[in-house]
């Protein structure tokens, strides 16, 4: 389906999550994030930027993997991103959500 | 009256089994509720203490007796070794699927904000002391300790 976020057009499917990268950018992060109920920091940046590489790099995400990436470990994972922390982060990044139980 | 929708608010889960694949149960669950956002406790009552305490956490078996879906006869299972060689072959298995081990999915559910608690009643039992068991276990707690941070609307309780 179609949603307008941050004045663009993106494709979603029924959960939120982008259908194609290409129609990524900051803003729409942004604007992902404030749905979300967050403001992003630098902090939030690294992590994003991780998650698009690993993406990139088709690497199966999970919070073990995050926690292990030397960029942020599990607790600061969860103080950034409360609630759900993988699922949130992901659908920021405009990337898939994690099929992982752990 | 409620007005809650169904929505899970927080697992409460008791593990009181030792054996892996129960501790392994417990703590994908209790994860996982986390992984969505969900609040997750865990209360270690007797077996289950094994897998909080620092001398025994990292030696936890399956069960290869009395287990019909090892498809193993019962008193195979039994002989020397077979216990620790099957446990060996599980948990081969497991670090494949990226599942990690005991004492490193302790400290997995530790950061991830699962609140975990120890049985007074199986502590005393066992004559266990609180600097026996892992450092994420909070508190000794009595059963009617438990059934209080259990209330509340939303929260959901599984007795493994």
């Amino acid at each position: 389906m179609e949603k307008t976020i941050a004045g663009k057009t993106i494709t979603v499917n029924e959960e939120g999550y982008l259908t194609n990268f290409s129609q990524w950018d900051q803003q729409v992060g942004e604007a992902l994030a404030a749905e979300a109920g967050l403001a992003l920091t630098p902090r939030h940046w690294e992590v994003i930027k991780y998650l698009q590489d690993e993406q990139k790099a088709q690497v199966a995400l999970s919070i073990r993997r995050v926690g292990k990436s030397g960029v942020v470990d599990i607790k600061e994972f969860y103080a950034l991103f409360p609630v759900a922390p993988l699922k949130t982060a992901t659908k920021i990044a405009g990337i898939p959500k994690p099929a992982s139980c752990i | 009256m409620s007005t809650n929708n169904g929505t899970i608010k927080k697992m409460m889960i008791i593990l009181s089994k030792g054996t892996l694949e129960n501790v392994y149960a417990a703590f994908v669950l209790a994860n996982g509720a986390r992984m969505e956002g969900i609040e997750a406790e865990i209360f270690f009552t007797f077996f289950g203490l094994e897998a909080v305490h620092k001398k025994k956490l990292d030696n936890l078996h399956i069960a290869t007796v009395g287990n019909p879906a090892m498809h193993m006869p019962t008193m195979l299972g039994g002989l020397p070794g077979v216990e620790a060689f099957a446990t060996s072959m599980m948990k081969k298995e497991m670090e494949k699927i990226d599942m990690p081990e005991v004492p490193e999915f302790l400290d997995i559910l530790s950061a991830s904000g699962v609140r975990m608690w120890a049985c007074k009643l199986a502590v005393d039992m066992f004559h266990y002391k609180k600097e026996d068991l892992y450092e994420g276990v909070e508190e000794i707690i009595t059963v009617g300790d438990f059934y209080n941070k259990s209330q509340g609307e939303g929260v959901q309780m599984l007795f493994i």
